[in-house]
């Protein structure tokens, strides 16, 4: 116990190179997620998150499949999947937790499918389940790079856009704005940020990757760029904070960076409590 | 100024609108009534360009009018976490804004205090009332001192002296800018009171001229299958 504390606050492990590669990966994923997830909470979008990361299962499963690197098999399939979900959301009258249930359950049984199929060890899949520190590799740095870097080069163009659609899209629809082809983006940009972030965080707990960090600051602002500022630095702190977890006490990195999102949200909870009691009082 | 030409929308295989037809020219303040599920609100969506038409043509003159749009309040989004300056700079421009420029915060200024708004500017809008709210919203129309104002039911989920109060600043706005106002409404006293034309609407338009012309008994018995409530406004205008 008297080891684990002081390993808490010892800064040696941000000398080791998988530690920083996972620091550096963990970071750029969380920033996006908390990026992202600012749009899906307040678009009541947050089965998305769970959904496609069941997507993507299908994916990692079929890569398992043909011992393929998984994660050329899951981002196609999964914004595959993503588009499915848009078309259809936009094409039919069915509400969109309905239209993501459908893929959700079709690609968790094509996962299970291709994993019956295989012969193989079943760890390498668990590690895609439950996440982990050790499976960041080289090639997961480049993609969280230039997944931050699409998100930052669009920026100027999609935040304001995307935000005026989800306050309410029928004045942004007729203000011009091309509401469905931008909501079409958002939901692959999700698909993409979920699908590099799944190594790290795990398929069953990579919806907490959007959905906690936005939550938490929704708590705490009043207005909509402090939200998605918010829920940027929120789940930064909570990622180095779980990843630093993860490594003391040696639990799978997803859940660590789970519960230290929920931590967080427990004490802005806390706190728009009393911010509500103080603002009875005044 | 806006030319509607018979127009027909048709949504899920439904028709909503059939064959309308109306004018509204410069300064001119057009009310739309008509019984629930008459097709008003659609006819709005349809001059915004929000609904495909199956046939005929909207027109206005010219093509680069912007126009104000004022929503229904009470089908908005309350959780969504804003300001009422945000909102009304997007009456300015096609996007959220990250941050209230120096320049907008002018022009948000006055168009808010021209609404009787100016104390709300930095107010959530989760915490404002319906009537206030629907100040905002007529802020963010009048941010950009358009010459063409749609609004769609403005009455609704605000008190009767909001509504006056509303109804007043259009009036005054409009006589301003000369600009032109087309509003779907419930109340039959604003028909009267304010608007220089009137469309009686179910589905196609059953009456159409200026309020005592368009607001006649049978006409309101063609639309709403009764006269109502009507009837004492009817009374008032027709005979007094």
């Amino acid at each position: 116990m008297g080891d684990i504390l002081s390993s808490l606050f010892s800064v040696e492990w941000l000398g080791i190179p998988f530690m920083q590669r996972a620091l550096l990966v963990g970071g750029l994923l969380a920033a996006l997620g908390g990026y992202y997830g600012a749009f899906v909470v307040q678009r009541r979008m947050s089965f998305l998150g769970a959904g496609l990361a069941h997507a993507a299962f299908g994916g990692i499963a079929a890569g398992l499949l043909l011992e393929m690197e998984p994660l050329w098999i899951a981002l196609p399939f999964t914004t595959a999947v993503a588009a499915g979900i848009h078309w259809i959301r936009r094409a039919t009258r069915l509400a969109p937790d309905t239209a993501i249930g459908v893929f959700f359950s079709v690609s968790v049984a094509l996962g299970v499918l291709f994993l019956s199929l295989r012969t193989g060890s079943p760890v390498d899949a668990y590690s895609y389940l439950f996440g982990s520190i050790l499976a960041v590799g080289q090639m997961d740095v480049w993609l969280a790079v230039s997944l931050v870097a699409l998100a930052a080069f669009t920026v100027p163009a999609l935040w304001g856009r995307w935000a005026y659609a989800t306050f309410d899209e029928e004045s942004a629809r007729a203000h011009g704005v091309s509401v469905d082809r931008d909501s079409l983006l958002l939901t692959l940009f999700v698909a993409l940020t979920i699908v590099v972030s799944i190594k790290m965080v795990g398929i069953l707990l990579v919806s907490a990757w959007l959905v906690i960090p936005a939550a938490t600051s929704r708590l705490l602002s009043r207005r909509f760029a402090s939200m998605t500022a918010g829920a940027i630095l929120c789940s930064l702190a909570a990622t180095i904070m779980g990843l630093h977890a993860s490594f003391v006490v040696d639990v799978p990195s997803g859940a660590s960076i789970v519960l230290a999102q929920t931590a967080l949200f427990i004490v802005a909870f806390g706190l728009s409590l009393r911010g509500t009691r103080s603002g009875r009082a005044a | 100024m806006l030319h509607v030409e018979h127009i027909s929308v048709s949504l899920g295989g439904r028709s909503i609108l059939e064959d309308v037809s109306f004018e509204a020219h410069a300064g001119e303040f057009i009310a739309i009534l008509g019984p629930n599920g008459g097709g008003k609100s659609t006819l709005i969506r349809a001059l915004l360009g929000l609904v495909p038409l199956h046939a005929g043509r909207v027109s206005i003159t010219p093509s680069s009018t912007f126009i104000g749009y004022v929503p229904q309040v009470k089908t908005l989004d309350r959780s969504f976490p804003a300001t009422a300056a945000d909102l009304v700079v997007t009456g300015r421009r096609a996007r959220w804004p990250w941050r209230v420029s120096v320049g907008d915060r002018d022009i948000v200024r006055r168009a808010l205090e021209r609404v009787g708004a100016g104390h709300l500017e930095h107010s959530s809008l989760s915490r404002l009332s319906g009537g206030e709210l629907q100040r905002v919203y007529l802020a963010r129309a009048l941010a950009c001192r358009p010459p063409l104002i749609l609004l769609d039911e403005p009455e609704a989920g605000v008190d009767r002296v909001g509504a006056a109060d509303l109804f007043d600043i259009l009036e005054s706005y409009r006589h301003e800018h000369g600009a032109t106002i087309v509003m779907v409404t419930h109340d039959w006293d604003v028909a009267f009171h304010h608007a220089s034309g009137v469309v009686l609407l179910n589905r196609s338009v059953v009456a159409s001229g200026s309020p005592v012309e368009a607001l006649t008994e049978e006409a309101i018995k063609e639309a709403f299958g009764h006269v109502g409530h009507a009837h004492g406004v009817l009374g008032g205008h027709h005979h007094g």
